[in-house]
């Protein structure tokens, strides 16, 4: 090896003994957090920083920005691993199941208009797409898991239940809920 | 189709929260090391990182990684 050579491998080195030290900070005590997942995750992250050095734009400390790409990689496996065995459908279909026995009977009458109408809107004015996103969205599973499931990203999906918010609140304008309608109910 | 009390909540602050335009995460993920940086600073906000912050109130990935990138930077001091 050259001294270029290993002067950047050792800065290499460092980089993902950061990495990991501070992946381990903000994960250790997790249960499904030990040492080898946390390599694996320094190890990718390393790799993903390495190849978008040319999105760093020194706004930042570039250990801060890299960080932010090592947390979002090492989140989106965990986010892998604890939905792989959910289909969308069955997610749906269970958490719709477990909400008609709580929910149906004790919504105030002055809320029921404003509920009904969110219904209305959701059911009539959305598409299939946005409808499914923002219903798996309110129930709990994360964007790019809904992403997953139906051919798509997490980027994409945000844009998907962005509109139907948007769809949502244009039509509760027009039925006239405003703004502050809204934040008191 | 139902939705339980909180979600109809968290409906109801995301549809109040909506604006025309919004960063994405991918976006988002770009501008939240110097967001990070500033909010740990106490320093003000320029304007074109309110979209971040807005960002991070409506998308619960982004808020809950921008949660953990503090643990790890405070940890790091
Ligand atoms: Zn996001």
């Amino acid at each position: 090896m050259t001294a270029v050579g290993s002067v950047q491998a050792e800065a290499l080195k460092e980089l993902r003994a950061i990495l990991y030290s501070r992946l381990r900070a903000t994960l250790f005590g997790r249960i499904s957090v030990d040492d080898a997942l946390l390599d694996d995750f320094a190890q990718e992250a390393l790799l993903k920083v390495l190849g978008s050095l040319g999105q760093f734009q020194s706004r930042s400390r570039f250990l801060t920005w890299a960080t932010t790409i090592a947390v979002r990689t090492a989140f989106t496996e965990l986010r892998r691993r604890h939905w792989k065995d959910v289909s969308l459908d069955q997610f749906l279909q269970r958490a719709d199941t477990a909400n008609e026995q709580v929910t149906k009977p004790q919504c105030k009458s002055d809320r029921q208009e404003l509920i009904q109408e969110m219904y209305r809107i959701i059911d009539t004015q959305l598409t299939k797409k946005q409808r499914t996103a923002l219903l798996a969205e309110l129930q709990g599973m994360p964007l790019e898991e809904i992403g997953r499931r139906m051919g798509s990203n997490r980027n994409a999906i945000y844009k998907l239940t962005h509109d139907a918010r948007k769809q949502l609140k244009k039509h509760l304008d027009s039925a006239g809920y405003t703004v502050s309608d809204l934040q008191i109910a | 189709m139902t939705l339980s009390r909180q979600q109809i909540e968290e409906l109801i602050k995301g549809v109040s929260l909506t604006r025309d335009e919004e960063v994405t995460c991918d976006e988002c993920l770009g501008d939240l090391a110097e967001f990070a940086e500033r909010m740990l600073e106490g320093k003000s906000l320029p304007d074109g990182l309110r979209a971040v912050e807005h960002h991070l109130e409506i998308c619960a990935e982004c808020h809950e990684e921008y949660a953990a990138l503090l643990r790890a930077l405070k940890q790091a001091e």
